[in-house]
């Protein structure tokens, strides 16, 4: 792993893996003299293509990390690489752009915009991005197709099931075409049946497109899905099994 | 994120929220519609007063007591009859330009009707100096003048309502105690909306007049020149033939346009007032934007944290929110132009008062109500932007 200057590392190193984390920690001060040590130093490596998931109880630091890994948070110490490239170091382009360009969430509350219809919903990414209003479209219509909704694109959220508005999420993150899956609890909101079907599509959408799928999850059943497990308990990585 | 597509989401988010985006349009709408109203009337006003002085007829110039400083005070006449004279010879090219006037109010009555006129003393050129003419019977003449002798012309209005139906010429009007016979009528001029109706008026010798106000002055002194282009020389002979008798601070000559100007000026200072004043509302409208985009960010934290997450950079997210803001105000902006406009047109119909639209009140409306946007909606545009895509993300 090459070491990234404190100015260096501005262009995606090829032989750098997907996505780094070392010796992270996040303290958060919530007054005077009280900090919680969310994460006290963690390490681990999410190869391009890979399978993990990041497991743990509530409590255990992982939706901290999930926010680390997102780019939605800079950590308090230690470094975040993607393809080399510190978080650290980016401002708020750059980390617009990551989010933008390289990485795909779903999160357990779905989180679409209610008032607008399912392909709008997928479109949001690709409004911050150059293309026209067509192309946008098209895109996020075979997006919809490939998740299974193609006769449900001008549905509204409200009038969709949960897992088929899981789906929209799920093509609205893939739809730009990232590297990395990033899906919170998947399943968490969802019936055990659809569940399983959520998770179906999304290894699917991971075997058959080469995009790397992290998931975190409180359940033991879906960690045992993925290639790798990264066990969390207070803030520290306790197990990290090749399943 | 593209200028349109900012403005795409920025309209369907008004959209969302029909209601609550017409109430708080209404705000900036009113303000708009005001400012371009009071303007309309303001300056109707100038254009119908500065009318009213170009009535009197152009390249008229007007000796006035005092040292015309504007900001005086009234200023007590030195001016007497032979002043009036004295400039009348002085003049190049012949006489006759020049005439004087003494003015009061008196109750005049004939044959039981009776009302307040306002009384003219003037001198025997005065109707063609200041461009009157005589409908029926005669001008007060010279020797009318001289000899102080009781006749009287009257405005169309007086003679109507002193003898309604009837010929007025060689009939008796009382002005106070004293008795005048009428012979003349003058043509009717009309009515301004503002200034006094001088259709009412009641013309007698300036020497009948002194003795009725029991003064031996001249108001006011008129020159008529013969061209626009005399006027300078007509000014220094009458500025000459005065200095003879009076000081230099006794007197000022001023002309029409100079009037105009001051007039014009000081009606101008009144149109910015009016406007400043629908101004303010103008700014409670933007304050109410102000205050419902702060609403709406709250509203939409969620929202934001997951355009961040997707890819949106604070810039995006504080250029949506101004769009909409901007939005708000520029729609209110147009709507309350048009509202403004069609109001003037309905004061200038029904009213006295004339009204009329100028293109800078437009500007200024239009221009004024997308700058209340961007300034009120910076404020709540940057507080969404700088929204921390985390917590906005878990926000309830």
């Amino acid at each position: 792993m090459s070491e990234a200057g404190p100015t260096g590392a501005t262009h995606g190193d090829a032989a750098a893996p997907l996505l780094t984390a070392d010796r992270v920690t996040r303290v958060y001060t919530l007054g005077r003299d009280n900090e919680v040590h969310a994460l006290r130093g963690v390490s681990f490596v999410v190869d391009r293509g890979e399978h993990a998931a990041i497991v743990g109880s509530s409590g255990s630091g992982k939706s901290t990390l999930l926010n680390l890994l997102g780019a939605l948070d800079r950590p308090t110490s230690g470094h975040v690489r993607y393809d080399g490239r510190d978080v650290r170091d980016m401002d708020d382009t750059e980390l617009a752009q990551l989010r933008n360009g390289s990485i795909g969430f779903v999160f357990q509350s779905f989180q679409l915009l209610p008032r607008l219809s399912a392909v709008d919903n997928v479109i949001l990414p690709l409004v911050y991005r150059p293309g026209t209003p067509r192309e946008r479209r098209d895109r996020a219509l075979a997006a919809l197709e490939q998740v299974g909704l193609a006769d449900r694109v001008t549905h509204r959220p409200g009038e969709l099931s949960g897992g088929q508005q899981q789906r929209v999420a799920i093509a609205r993150a893939l739809v730009t075409e990232p590297a990395l899956l990033l899906a919170d609890e998947p399943t968490g909101n969802l019936d055990t049946r659809t569940g399983e079907e959520i998770m179906a599509l999304l290894e699917q959408l991971h075997r058959d497109r080469g995009t790397a799928l992290v998931v975190i999850t409180h359940e033991m059943e879906i960690a045992e899905r993925a290639e790798r497990r990264i066990e969390l308990r207070d803030g520290l990585i306790v197990n990290q099994a090749a399943a | 994120m593209s200028l349109r597509e900012s403005v795409r989401v920025a309209m369907q988010a008004l959209r969302a929220n029909r209601l609550r985006s017409a109430l708080t349009t209404l705000g900036v709408l009113i303000g708009v519609m005001s400012v371009v109203l009071l303007v309309a009337i303001g300056q109707g006003a100038r254009s119908e007063i500065t009318g009213a002085i170009e009535g009197l007829g152009s390249n008229l110039l007007f000796v006035l007591p005092g040292d015309g400083e504007f900001g005086a005070g009234p200023q007590r006449s030195s001016f007497e009859v032979e002043d009036v004279e004295r400039i009348d010879r002085s003049l190049p090219g012949g006489e006759g330009r020049a005439a004087g006037s003494l003015v009061g109010a008196e109750a005049v009555q004939a044959e039981g009707n009776r009302f307040n006129a306002t009384v003219f003393g003037i001198t025997e050129h005065y109707l063609g100096v200041v461009d009157r003419t005589i409908a029926r019977g005669q001008a007060l003449s010279a020797s009318d003048v001289a000899t102080g002798r009781r006749v009287a012309v009257l405005g169309a209005s007086s003679a109507e309502t002193l003898f309604p139906g009837q010929d007025p010429i060689g009939r008796t009007i009382s002005l106070g105690a004293i008795r005048y016979r009428v012979v003349g009528v003058l043509e009717r001029v009309g009515t301004t909306a503002f200034g006094p109706d001088v259709d009412r008026q009641v013309l007698i010798p300036i020497s009948a007049a002194q003795r009725l106000f029991g003064s031996s002055r001249v108001d006011s002194i008129f020159v008529r020149a013969e061209s626009a282009v005399g006027i300078e020389a007509d000014r220094d002979a009458a500025r000459a033939a005065l200095a003879e008798r009076l000081e230099e601070d006794e007197f000022s000559v001023v002309s029409q346009d100079e009037i105009i100007g001051v007039v014009g000026d000081i009606l101008q200072i009144l149109t910015w007032t009016l406007a400043a004043i629908a101004g303010i509302s103008l700014l409670v409208g933007g304050v109410g934007v102000s205050n419902i985009m702060l609403v709406s960010v709250s509203e939409r934290t969620r929202e934001i944290g997951l355009r961040k997450a997707l890819g949106a950079r604070t810039r995006d997210i504080t250029r949506q929110f101004l769009f909409e803001a901007v939005a708000l105000t520029g729609l209110g902006g147009v709507v309350g132009l048009g509202l403004g406009i069609l109001a003037a047109e309905v004061v200038a119909t029904f009213a006295p008062v004339p009204a009329e639209v100028t293109w800078w009140s437009i500007v200024l409306a239009l221009g004024v109500s997308v700058g209340v946007g961007l300034v009120f909606g910076v404020l709540p545009a940057r507080r969404a932007g700088q929204l921390d895509p985390v917590t906005a993300l878990r926000h309830e």
